[in-house]
Order: C-alpha cells, then sequence, then structure tokens
C-alpha cells in the first residue's frame, strides 16, 4: 500500500469521483478509496458492469455517471475498491480493511464522500423480512438484475417512489401501490419555495411526467398515507393504511408479501463524528448533518466533507461539492494560491448554488409527519437491540436525559449497526417525551470500529510507521 | 430553587459517580440531607463506561479487607439498592501460562492465606479446563475466586442513584464546580447555577478530583487514565466466568446477552480540555493478539465498539479514602486506579461511618492523602 498519498477520498460516489479527479489534475498524490467492487456510489452503482440493457432501463441520470468514471480513470488518481475505512481520528489517520488485512495510515488531508443512506422509520411491522427499503431494492436491480417476483407495494416519501415504481413497471414487475406518506398541509409549507424551485431546472418536470407514466399503467397512488402498518407472522403478508382523500379517511388493507419503504435520504455521518468532527441538526431535513464551511471543511482541521454526507443536495451537487473541497485541499497542501483556488470555484458555487435551489421545496414537500418520527410504544426503534419506542420513552422520564444516557441504559446504539439505525429516532423520541428541540439533544458519541474488524484482522493490525 | 434555605443540606458531594452516589445512599441511610452536584451526567465517564469487574482476586493486601467487606455487600445487593444490578457471581480466574506464573500465583495464595482470608485458591489444570473449556490448551492452573463476578456498571450506577433519590438525595447534573468557600462550620460549593453549603463536602470527583483538592490548597499526585475496552458481536454461550492472566493485561468475559467484552487496562489517549479519549489502536492490538493467544475459537468474531473512560489513578495504585488533612470536614474518595467499581458499596459505607462519627472497624490507614504529604513526593510523580 502507498504510504505517501497526501490526500485521502473517501468514498466513489459522484462527489468523491469528481473531488479525486480534479485533486490529481491538480497534481495532488491522490488515493480513493471505497468499499464497493465498483467506482460510482449508490447512485451510479455497478454502472461499468451494467449490460447495455438495464442501462436504458435505469436511463439518463444512470449513464451520465460514465463521463465521471472516464474522468477518473484518465486523471492519475489511485483507486482502491473493496476497501473499507473503519476508523477515522482527529489526527487524520485513517484505518482501512482491505483483502482482509488491516492498516492504519495518515494523511494530510481528507475528504469524505460517505454520502448519504436511507432515512430509518421505524413503523409497526417494518423489522418483518420482506420489508425492506426501496434503495436496497434499487441496488439489487442496478447490481444484480433482482426484482420482486411477487410484485410489491412502494411507500415512503419524495420522488424516488415515482422513481422505482416507473423502473419496475419497465422491468414488468407488479406494482400493487404507491403509498405517499406526506400530509396535504406539506403543500403549504412548501408552496413558498415553489418560485425558486421551478428556477431549478428539470425536476418538477420529471416528477409530473413520473407520476403521468404510472397512473396510466394503472397503478393507484394514494396520498397523505398514515397509520401504515405491516402485517405478518415470520413474513410480511399484508400492509395496512389510511389514505385520506377528499372524501375523508378510508382505512386499508392489500396483500402482499413485499413492502419496499423509502423515507428520503440522510448524512451519513459515523466517519466524521469518529474524528470528533462536530455536527449540526438539520430542522428543515430532520436529522443530524457535519456541519461546514463552503469548502466542506469540517470542525477538524485537514478533514472536509463533500457531498450528501455533508447535507443532502443530490448527485450533480454532490459533484460540484467535491470539486470545491479538492479546490480547499489542493489550496491547502500549497498546490495552488488561495487565489487561484477562488477563482477555480466560482463556476462550482454558481452551479451547486443553482442546483440546490429546488432543496427547501422538496423538503417541506416531503417532510416527515411527526406520527412517523415518533413511533408509539410498542413499535421496535433498535433492531440491534430490539428497543422499543415505550422502553425510550421510560429511560427518559427516569432522567436519563439525553440520547447517550439512554444508549449506556438501553444499549440501543450499541449493536453493530453502531446507531446508524435508530440514532436520529432517539433523537426524536428523546426530544418529543422531554419537550425539547431535537437540536437540544446531543448524537451519539461514536466508538470505533466504525465498520466491524475480526479479532484477527485487528491482532495483524499494521501501523503507518512500523 | 431560589430559595436560599434549599440549598442547605448536611453533606454536599462532588461527584455524580458511583462512589458520590454510594455515599449519597449511605448518608441518607443515615438520616442526613445530601446534594450530590455532576458536571456531566451521572455516569458519563469512568462509572458508566468500566468493565463491570467484582474482583477480590489479586487485590493489593491493603485492599483486601474492603474488597471482602464489598463482596458480602455485592452478594445482597437488591436488600441495599432494590436492584440486583445484572450481578453474576460466577467465579474469576488468573491464568498462569508458564511455571513462573504458576509460582507467582503460589506466593499469592500464601500471601492470603497469612493475612487470614481463603476468597483465593490455586485450581490444577483439569479444574481449570473444567470451568473454562474453550481456554487455549497451554494453560496450567490458575488462581480462582468463586464468589467473584461481575455487574453492568451503568444500570448499578442508576440503581444507586434512584435509591438515594427515593431517600430525599437531590442530583443536579450539569453542576461543575467554580469555587469552595470555607464558612464557619461547613462549605460552600459554588457552581454557574449557584452555591451549595454542607456542613461536609465529599470529594468523589473521579478524573477530576485533583482539580477540587486543588481548590482545597491540598495538591495530590494523580494522574488521569482511559482504560480501553472493546466488546464483540453476539455470540453462542461458551464462558460463564471472568478471565485473567497471570501475566498479561486482559479481563475478559462473556456477558448475559451473548457479547464478550475485553479489557485489561491499556490506555487511550485522552483530551482533559475537551474530557474526551481516543482509542489507540497499537496497544489495542495487544489486547486482540492476548485474546487470540488464550482463546483461539475467538480469531473470527467480529469487535463491534472500543471505548474508553476517564479515570483516576495514583502512584501506588491505591484509591485515596480519607478525612482531608487540611481542610476540615473534607473527604475524599476517589484515585480508584481502575479497580474501583467492586469497592463502591463498602465505600459508600465507610465515608458515611466516619461523617457521621461512628467509624467501623475497617482500617483505612493505607489510603490516607498524607502518605503523598512530601512536596518531594509530588514533584518525583510527575
Amino acid at each position: 500500500m502507498s504510504k505517501s498519498a497526501r490526500l485521502a477520498v473517501i468514498g466513489a460516489g459522484p462527489a468523491g469521483l469528481s473531488a479525486a479527479t480534479l485533486a490529481a489534475e491538480l497534481g495532488l498524490d491522490v488515493v480513493l478509496i471505497d468499499e464497493q467492487a465498483s467506482p460510482g456510489g449508490q447512485i451510479y452503482r455497478a454502472l461499468a458492469e451494467a449490460p447495455a440493457k438495464r442501462i436504458d432501463l435505469l436511463g439518463d441520470d444512470y449513464r451520465r455517471g460514465r463521463a465521471l468514471l472516464r474522468a477518473l480513470h484518465t486523471s492519475g488518481a489511485e483507486y482502491w475498491p473493496d476497501t473499507s475505512v473503519w476508523s477515522l481520528d482527529q489526527n487524520r489517520t485513517l484505518g482501512i480493511l482491505r483483502a482482509g488485512r488491516a492498516a492504519m495510515l495518515q494523511f494530510e488531508q481528507v475528504i469524505i464522500a460517505g454520502g448519504a443512506m436511507e432515512r430509518p422509520v421505524p413503523f409497526p411491522g417494518w423489522t418483518l423480512p420482506g420489508v425492506m427499503n426501496l434503495g436496497a431494492a434499487q441496488i439489487l436491480l442496478k447490481s444484480a438484475g433482482v426484482v420482486p417476483a411477487g410484485g410489491t407495494v412502494i411507500a415512503g416519501v419524495g420522488p424516488l417512489l415515482l422513481l422505482v415504481a416507473r423502473q419496475y413497471l419497465r422491468a414488468g414487475v407488479a406494482v400493487k401501490a404507491v403509498l405517499e406518506i406526506s400530509p396535504r398541509s406539506n403543500m403549504l409549507r412548501a408552496a413558498p419555495h415553489l418560485l425558486r424551485a421551478t428556477a431549478g431546472g428539470s425536476y418538477l418536470r420529471r416528477g409530473v411526467k413520473y407520476t403521468a407514466d404510472i397512473m396510466r399503467a394503472g397503478v393507484p397512488i394514494h396520498y397523505g398515507v398514515s397509520r401504515l402498518r405491516a402485517h405478518g407472522d415470520r413474513h410480511i403478508e399484508s400492509v395496512e393504511f389510511a389514505s385520506h382523500g377528499w372524501r375523508g379517511r378510508c382505512d386499508r388493507m392489500l396483500a402482499t408479501d413485499s413492502l419496499l419503504v423509502h423515507f428520503g435520504v440522510t448524512p451519513r455521518t459515523s466517519l466524521v463524528c469518529a474524528a470528533g468532527g462536530r455536527l449540526a441538526w438539520d430542522t428543515s431535513l430532520q436529522c443530524w448533518r457535519t456541519q461546514v464551511d463552503q469548502w466542506g471543511n469540517t470542525s477538524v482541521d485537514g478533514i472536509a466533507v463533500a457531498g450528501d454526507a455533508a447535507g443532502i443536495g443530490g448527485a450533480i451537487s454532490a459533484e460540484h461539492s467535491g470539486r470545491l473541497a479538492a479546490l480547499a485541499a489542493a489550496s491547502s497542501l500549497g498546490h495552488i494560491t488561495a487565489a487561484e483556488r477562488d477563482r477555480l470555484s466560482h463556476a462550482d458555487i454558481a452551479w451547486r448554488r443553482k442546483d440546490l435551489r429546488i432543496r427547501p421545496f422538496l423538503n417541506a414537500l416531503y417532510r416527515i409527519p411527526p406520527e412517523f418520527l415518533v413511533p408509539d410504544d410498542a413499535t421496535i426503534v433498535c433492531r440491534c437491540e430490539e428497543i422499543t419506542a415505550g422502553q425510550i420513552r421510560a429511560a427518559v422520564r427516569e432522567g436519563h436525559t439525553d440520547p447517550n444516557q439512554v444508549k449506556f441504559l438501553l444499549r440501543c446504539g450499541m449493536g453493530p449497526c453502531q446507531g446508524r439505525q435508530c440514532a436520529s429516532s432517539v433523537a426524536h423520541i428523546v426530544s418529543a417525551t422531554r419537550q425539547i428541540p431535537a437540536a437540544a439533544c446531543a448524537p451519539f458519541r461514536v466508538r470505533p470500529p466504525i465498520s466491524p474488524l475480526s479479532i484477527e484482522q485487528l491482532a495483524e493490525l499494521s501501523m503507518a510507521d512500523e | 430553587m431560589t430559595n436560599a434555605t434549599a440549598k442547605i443540606f448536611d453533606t454536599v458531594i462532588v461527584g455524580g459517580g458511583l462512589m458520590g452516589s454510594s455515599t449519597a445512599l449511605q448518608l441518607a441511610l443515615a438520616g442526613q440531607r445530601v446534594v450530590v452536584l455532576e458536571k456531566d451526567h451521572p455516569g458519563r465517564h469512568a462509572s458508566g463506561s468500566n468493565a463491570g469487574g467484582l474482583r477480590r482476586l489479586n487485590r493489593h493486601p491493603a485492599e483486601i479487607p474492603l474488597a471482602v467487606a464489598a463482596a458480602e455487600m455485592w452478594r445482597n445487593i437488591a436488600a441495599l439498592v432494590d436492584s440486583d444490578c445484572d450481578v453474576k457471581l460466577c467465579g474469576q480466574v488468573r491464568v498462569a501460562e508458564s511455571t513462573a506464573d504458576l509460582e507467582m500465583l503460589q506466593k499469592r495464595v500464601a500471601l492470603v492465606r497469612s493475612l487470614g482470608y481463603e476468597h483465593e485458591q490455586l485450581i490444577d489444570r483439569d479444574q481449570l479446563y473444567r470451568l473454562v473449556p474453550t481456554l487455549a490448551p497451554h494453560c496450567l492452573g490458575a488462581l480462582y475466586a468463586a464468589g467473584d463476578g461481575f455487574a453492568r456498571p451503568y444500570h448499578t450506577l442508576t440503581a444507586f442513584r434512584r435509591k438515594a433519590e427515593s431517600l430525599g438525595v437531590v442530583f443536579h447534573s450539569g453542576h461543575r464546580v467554580q469555587a469552595l468557600e470555607q464558612l464557619a462550620a461547613g462549605w460552600r460549593v459554588v457552581t454557574e447555577h449557584g452555591g451549595f453549603t454542607g456542613r461536609t463536602l465529599v470529594n468523589a470527583a473521579g478524573a477530576w478530583a485533583d482539580r477540587i483538592c486543588a481548590l482545597l490548597d491540598e495538591p495530590v499526585p494523580m494522574t488521569v487514565g482511559a482504560p480501553m475496552m472493546m466488546v464483540t458481536e453476539r455470540l453462542p454461550h461458551f464462558l460463564d466466568l471472568v478471565v485473567g492472566a497471570a501475566s498479561r493485561m486482559l479481563s475478559f468475559k462473556q456477558m448475559q446477552n451473548g457479547t464478550v467484552l475485553i479489557g485489561g487496562a491499556h490506555l487511550a489517549a485522552h483530551d482533559m480540555a475537551h474530557e474526551t479519549t481516543a482509542i489507540d489502536f497499537t496497544k489495542l492490538r495487544e489486547s486482540a493478539r492476548t485474546v487470540r493467544a488464550l482463546f483461539p475459537h475467538m480469531k473470527s468474531v467480529r469487535i463491534v465498539r472500543a471505548w474508553a473512560g476517564l479515570e483516576a489513578f495514583m502512584p501506588d495504585r491505591l484509591p485515596v479514602i480519607s478525612e482531608s488533612a487540611r481542610a476540615p470536614g473534607v473527604f475524599h474518595a476517589f484515585g480508584f486506579s481502575a479497580h474501583g467499581f467492586q469497592l463502591a458499596p463498602i465505600i459508600g459505607r465507610i465515608l458515611a461511618e466516619h461523617i457521621t462519627g461512628r467509624p467501623g472497624p475497617l482500617r483505612l490507614e493505607a489510603f490516607r492523602i498524607e502518605r503523598f504529604n512530601t512536596t518531594n513526593a509530588i514533584a518525583e510523580s510527575q
């Protein structure tokens, strides 16, 4: 392994690809580290190997990634696939696992482009087999062409519901219903942002077109869905929900052995937390994100975050923020002057600003209603340790008043997922129980390794200075 | 709390960890009005993040009487705090991997016997492998204490706190001590949320105890360390006892939920300005190598989490359990040097006995703060 690389970029999605490419073009010694076998991140997953027919199925958004991959190959950046990062400290020492070997390497600059994860939203029955995240299902489609054979119900919020429903319909999968949970009141919240959003590009036109395509195929789309429940003994057998039409509430039940859910995406923050970087509660995203400046610099010297890991902006904005972080790193390392950095960044800053215009509108339109953020007592919140919302409320009432104390007492957040699945739910429950803003809660302290490491791998760990 | 009389107590305890909470509970049982001032939240550091060992095995001779008395209290802990604290008295062993180890353990048994105690015994190879069947085959025997075991630290702390609260003790989180003012009869403890007055002051401030000593003009050669621990994924049950080793740093046990907790007092890096710790993977690697050597079946088991808690260490690795030599009405209980958990119930009782003027039979000479009482001793240790 190279020990001389001065910049490590973690994550080969659009932000990481752009950051590594530009940094290498500026003459930096850069290594791009990614846990996947091929570059592209989640959005352009398995793009390099995908057969032409699957690329046609997935559409233009997917195809866009090809230009990014080509640029990386010609940039001279070193690329380490199949490499997971299990630790990062404030001295920019990175713990990696590659081909089963653990090593610690120190870098002068680190750009984290860890992307986003699907927002975990606990509802009754969400842990039943057959209930799956929509994004994960889409990855199966992208990487292996796998689809739910017996048809599916798609529930949650946002444009991905429509996008995947349309992809499934084109692949011949029976979509039984699309259940959109954002309440009609969100329209009122979103309306003030509409004017700026329409200036933001093609997002809205596509939303309208997808909706029309799905309805034309005869798939019912229910809006303002509440009381979502998955039923079944060992596997999901049906989904129950209430839809709120113009004629009032209507309770429904659909038989299905597959329910795909998606409640938007939230920034992945474990790595920056492990390094001691500060987070900020984002009231519009309803979750934590990394605190960064316009270049992506975090509160830890030499560690930047680019792309969705710093706040949800989508793939195009991620490319711009990756380039901005690369410019800042090149300037910090003395490859370009601050004046050159500023001059080279004008276009990216302008483009990113334009691209982000849609976000206030989308965040307001697809805001998760409190019913879903603060589940009822019987619902499991921490899947690893099987801790319910009721146990968390009881702990708060007994004086364990912040999420870390709740974690100490109940072990929620101490399982193999390290709290990634329950952190924001615990914060929402603590804040609702204490009637304080979620921003007043401290995020879970993150303990390494952030992805599991075996006893043998730790015993054989090689250190940078050995 | 605007009413001044509401802030007058018999005893003000600084530190809401296990020692402070245990002392508060015993004082409340003796009828005192007590307030506990905690700068963060109870159990934020060592008391919430230690390994939870209940161990008389291999203690310093001066600590044995306390550890034995504490063991009596742990056996019946629910009678004291209305919770079993998840205590598991499964036994602890300290294994010998060489004849030199074995000789060391034999001497230990002889020492313990000479002091009049029977709780530690030597077991042979066959007995050891009956107790710990998955242990690597090279071990020769072990020191064994049948009634030792472990408990869950944060649950224990919570049980002590809640019981104390039920008896009227007031706990204040987020109350960092800014100043100590000596009154005609007692002390006023100043925090950013106001002053708290008591006839007696208890310093149970853990890794911050030396700062309280400094406010009392009673410097101590205390240092701070952060022992590291790691925990694995859940495994099928394979181990009942807590396993240590004669010549390695190790504490190894399987918890009730199947996870394996691995300690051994390798120290993390720490930063007292930010009150944070950072795992030192070079040292944690030693822990992993020790585990691999003694439990080879653990090789492919995944480590889920590693952490460290800030603790106070004394140069002689014995705690300070002592009336202040300088400040009347002040009692210290700190510097447990990473083995205080087991002593917590008896420390509370001892301090309460001394504070209420009814000292019991346990001797505290070895733990007096005066033992560091020369400026030279402090200079040397730093």
